[in-house]
């Protein structure tokens, strides 16, 4: 992993404060990723932002852009729980939409269900309104960089 | 080129859509058979700063998109269709510097639902980086707010 990042990650999980991690994904700024650290779990916020429309008529936010914000929650909270040197690879990604995704904030957060040597199964749950009533879930594997052998 | 009914409509659907117009999605080809569209490559995409790799979320909006405007190639008329499900399995990371292109067929139309799938490549369609499938509700065509997108979408011809 590149210094910086690992600097970054490193800073940014002692103060929780993920803001200049995040702004080293231009991904994560295209559509406006947020992370704060709440006790000792992490939570996602995806801001209401009129370039993440997807559907007009409703109008409702991008099916993709939801996606891409609970892949990339998934991605760093393994990268800051699972304390594995790389970043963490996306081998597969499924998620059921439940509710469409009204133009407003939403939030997710992210439940490690396994983590094995070289692979985690990562749950995430994305809501608007409350919690309880989720837009979105999914659930996502990623492939772990191995730990040297010492 | 000979006119294409499925082309005209799948190119006035996809520019309705902000955050396609945001990727700069456009529609590369599109019949009965289905349909490819194309994600430029661009550093505001990038998942990994170090490679210059795009983010899985961008390929998901490219295919979720490919997926959804799928079912135009199948309906008669159109018809909203939220996506209920999508699963991509990530055969290998993609190029930087390369646009992605997004194939995406409907292989089965009930009533109620569509089954589509499709795969994401760069250069080689044989090569993919990406398998897709999901499934889309379709909506009827009476819903509140159609008539005024799908007019916009067939071009005003309803």
């Amino acid at each position: 992993m590149n210094e910086s990042i690992k600097d970054q990650l490193q800073k940014a999980h002692e103060q929780g404060d993920y803001a200049a991690l995040l702004d080293l994904i231009p991904y994560a700024r295209l559509i406006g990723v947020e992370c704060s650290r709440v006790g000792d779990e992490l939570l996602f916020k995806l801001p209401a932002n009129k370039d993440n429309i997807g559907n007009p008529l409703l109008p409702a936010i991008h099916g993709g852009v939801i996606a891409g914000f609970m892949e990339l929650a998934a991605a760093l909270h393994l990268l800051v729980f699972a304390g594995s040197p790389g970043v963490p690879k996306i081998i597969d990604f499924s998620l059921d939409y439940l509710r469409a995704g009204q133009f407003r904030d939403t939030w997710a957060r992210c439940q490690v269900w396994r983590q094995g040597r070289r692979v985690a199964n990562v749950a995430i749950t994305a809501w608007q309104s409350t919690e309880a009533e989720p837009i979105a879930t999914a659930r996502a594997h990623f492939k772990l960089e191995e730990p040297l052998k010492s | 080129m000979a006119e294409n009914p499925v082309f005209e409509r799948a190119k006035r659907f996809l520019s309705a859509l902000r955050h396609c117009q945001v990727l700069g999605l456009s529609v590369h080809s599109a019949s009965n058979e289905g349909l490819t569209i194309v994600l430029p490559y661009s550093p505001r995409i990038v998942g990994n700063p170090e490679t210059g790799v795009i983010h899985g979320g961008a390929l998901t909006s490219l295919m979720d998109t490919a997926c959804g405007m799928a079912t135009l190639c199948v309906l008669p008329e159109f018809e909203v269709c939220p996506t209920l499900d999508l699963r991509i399995d990530y055969m290998h990371a993609a190029e930087p510097h390369k646009d992605v292109y997004g194939f995406a067929q409907c292989y089965r139309v009930t009533t109620d639902v569509i089954f589509a799938r499709g795969f994401a490549y760069q250069d080689d369609p044989g090569q993919p980086i990406a398998h897709v499938m999901g499934t889309f509700m379709r909506m009827g065509k009476h819903i509140k707010g159609t008539k005024g997108f799908g007019g916009a979408v067939t071009g005003g011809a309803q």
